[in-house]
C-alpha cells in the first residue's frame, strides 16, 4: 500500500531465476544417484518403443547371469505383467503404474525404491514406458542410458528421435534373429542413422531368442560398475 | 504428452517465487527451449493456457524463447555443422552440444504491492 495516498498501486517486478524447469526433478534424481552409488549398485535408464524389446532383454540377460542378483522396477501404464515375467526369470521386481503418464519420473522411482531390494543387487533396471519421446526428458538418477531399438522398426529411427538417441550410452539392437527376413534392413544402415545424432554412437546387435550378443551386453554392464 | 507436467514444473516454481514476493499476479513467465531439449514449443504453449487455469499464473503471458542446436569441438572450439559426421575434420574429436538442449526458466515479471 502507497503510504503517501493509500492507492493500493502495484508495480511490476523482474525477477531474474535461471533455473531448469525440471530441477525439482534433478534434485530428486541426484538424490537416487548418490542413493545407488553408495550402495555400489550399477542403476540402468532402459528405454525404447513399446513391443522393442526391453523385457526380453531383461530376462535374456538373467540367463546369461545366473549367480548375479538383479533388481527391476518396470514402468507401464497399466498391468503388472513385466513385473511378472521378470519374477520369472528371476529379477526381483516392482511395477510402477503411471495411469496415463507417458514416462517415469525421479520421484515415481524414488517412491517404488521402497519395494525393491535393490540394495542387494549389483544391477538395477529402471525399465521405463515403452515410448521413444518423453522418457528422454526426466533423469531418474542412472548411471547410464540404455535404448532398445529393434531391427523391425527401420533404419532411421535414431534421426526421428534424435533427443533420445543423443542421450543414449548404449543402443541395444534388438530382435537381430530375424534379419534374414527384413532385406531392407542393415546394421550398418541403422548405425549409419545413429552417427548422425550421436557423436559417440555405441551400438551393439543383440538376440534375447539366439542369445547372440547377450555375452557382449553383460561385459558392458560389467564394464559400467 | 509430458508438456503438461513440464508446465505443471513450471507454475509450481513461478507460484513458489510469488508467494516468497507476496505478488499477487503473475505478469510474463520467459523460458529458454533448445531445439533438442525434447520439449515441442507450440505444445508447451498450448498445455499452459489449458493448466493455469485461475492461479496466480492465469493472465500471464508465457514468453518462449528458442534455442538452435549448435555443435562445437571442446578441443579447438571449432563449430561442427549439424551434417555428419559429428566429429571434429581438425582434432578428429567427437563433437560437443554446445547450444540446443535447454529448458529453462529465465525470468518471471511479477505485480507486487508497492511498500
Amino acid at each position: 500500500m502507497c503510504d503517501t495516498c493509500g492507492c493500493g498501486d502495484t508495480e511490476i517486478v523482474p525477477v531474474d531465476v535461471r533455473e531448469r524447469i525440471l530441477s525439482h526433478n534433478d534434485h530428486q534424481a541426484a538424490h537416487n544417484r548418490q542413493h545407488f552409488v553408495a550402495g555400489g549398485v550399477l542403476a540402468i535408464n532402459l528405454m525404447g518403443s513399446p513391443g522393442a524389446g526391453k523385457t526380453a532383454m531383461l530376462e535374456a540377460t538373467a540367463r546369461a547371469l545366473p549367480d548375479a542378483k538383479l533388481a527391476a522396477i518396470s514402468g507401464d501404464l497399466a498391468t503388472d505383467h513385466d513385473e511378472a515375467r521378470l519374477s520369472h526369470a528371476g529379477i526381483t521386481a516392482a511395477t510402477i503404474n503411471t495411469d496415463s503418464g507417458c514416462h517415469l519420473d525421479a520421484e515415481l522411482v524414488h517412491r517404488r525404491l521402497h519395494d525393491v531390494p535393490w540394495r542387494d543387487a549389483s544391477v538395477l533396471f529402471i525399465e521405463n514406458v515403452g515410448n521413444l519421446v518423453c522418457p528422454a526428458v526426466y533423469d531418474l538418477g542412472q548411471a547410464a542410458n540404455v535404448v532398445a531399438l529393434s531391427v523391425t522398426e527401420g533404419v532411421d529411427k535414431p534421426e526421428k528421435y534424435p533427443v533420445r538417441f543423443r542421450a543414449a550410452d548404449l543402443v541395444l539392437l534388438t530382435k537381430i534373429d530375424l534379419l534374414p527376413h527384413l532385406p531392407g534392413i542393415s546394421v550398418e544402415a541403422i548405425a549409419a542413422s545413429l552417427a548422425k545424432v550421436n557423436p559417440q554412437p555405441r551400438l551393439l546387435p543383440v538376440s534375447a531368442v539366439s542369445g547372440e550378443g547377450i555375452g557382449a551386453w553383460t561385459d558392458w554392464l560389467a564394464s559400467r560398475r | 504428452m509430458h508438456e503438461y507436467s513440464i508446465i505443471q514444473a513450471l507454475i509450481g516454481r513461478v507460484t513458489e517465487a510469488a508467494e516468497q514476493r507476496q505478488a499477487t499476479r503473475i505478469h510474463r513467465i520467459t523460458v529458454r527451449i533448445g531445439e533438442l531439449a525434447g520439449v515441442d514449443a507450440d505444445l508447451l504453449s498450448s498445455a499452459f493456457e489449458l493448466v493455469r487455469g485461475h492461479s496466480l499464473c492465469a493472465e500471464a503471458e508465457l514468453t518462449i524463447n528458442r534455442v538452435a542446436a549448435r555443435w562445437d569441438c571442446a578441443a579447438c572450439g571449432r563449430v561442427i555443422e549439424a551434417a555428419m559426421p559429428l566429429c571434429c575434420p581438425t582434432c578428429d574429436e567427437p563433437a560437443r552440444l554446445s547450444a540446443g538442449d535447454e529448458m529453462y526458466l529465465d525470468r518471471i515479471e511479477m505485480e507486487v504491492p508497492d511498500v
